[in-house]
């Protein structure tokens, strides 16, 4: 649950947002990702770090690099997180249709 | 199977938007939104008050098996068109959760069918995705059983730390 929690804080950043955009099908090094902002360095340091602690991201070692890419186990769990809201509206709904049937007998 | 109630949430706005097509006439559907004691029945909560009408008001309760009050919501109508359309406002009381903005618009399809876009706008974008993880949080879906399970448990850890 708390984990879950980090997550959404996680997505909720607009330049963390970019960042998964950026990688979501390619690995890019930390100064590639960065060279997109014109948040300073460190900032997106900190962002790649947040991203990487939720598994949002994984990194990859390529010699001295690392690179980074979006973790699409968990990219798709995020995604998900709709699914309940959207069945406790269709419940509702399915029930109004119901009652409203009987009503026009 | 297409789904009949879609949710769109695009990234990064602070709203979401419900669609869903009725196998009702617009009327009946309307009626639906209107009636307080209809509204009680689909929605599983207590309607303390319900002004269908423009500036008027409510107030839905809604309470455990034991009785408890779990829930209690309140909003104004700044805006009433009869089969139209309802702008309202949604209060969760006692909760940290700011209040959202409603524009419900319903619309007739065919004789026997109608639809109902739902948009909700939420204080900021934060604020939707949390409400959106937590659709139980409104309490109001009492007769959906995961769901039910999950606020019985609620209550029963809050009483745990009395």
């Amino acid at each position: 649950m708390n984990l879950r929690r980090d997550v959404f804080q996680a997505i909720a950043d607009p330049t963390r947002r970019a960042i998964l955009l950026l990688v979501a099908t390619q690995a890019m090094t930390a100064g590639a990702i960065a060279s997109n902002f014109d948040t300073a360095r460190p900032t997106v340091s900190k962002h790649l770090q947040i991203l990487t602690e939720c598994e949002l991201l994984k990194h990859e070692q390529n010699g001295r690099e690392i690179s980074y890419i979006a973790n699409a186990k968990k990219m798709k769990e995020v995604a998900d997180f709709i699914e309940p809201f959207r069945q406790m509206w269709d419940d509702r709904f399915n029930k109004l249709e119901a009652i409203m049937k009987n009503y026009k007998k | 199977m297409e789904l009949k109630t879609k949710i769109d949430a695009e990234d990064g706005k602070q709203e979401l938007i419900i669609t869903r097509e009725f196998d009702l006439p617009l009327e009946l559907l309307f009626k639906a939104y209107v009636e307080p004691e209809i509204v009680a029945q689909w929605m599983g909560t207590k309607v303390l008050k319900l002004e269908s009408k423009k500036h008027g008001s409510y107030q839905f309760e809604t309470s455990d098996a034991n009785g408890n009050v779990v829930f209690r919501a309140n909003g104004v109508i700044p805006e009433f068109i009869p089969e139209q359309k309802i702008t309202r406002t949604f209060e969760m009381e006692n909760t940290p959760f700011a209040v959202q903005l409603e524009f419900l618009e319903f619309e007739k399809l065919t004789e026997s069918t109608s639809k109902l876009t739902m948009q909700i706008v939420y204080k900021s974008v934060a604020l939707r995705d949390q409400m959106l993880k937590l659709p139980f949080a409104q309490g109001l879906n009492m007769a959906h059983n995961r769901l039910q399970d999950a606020v019985k448990n609620l209550n029963y850890n809050n009483d745990k730390a009395k």
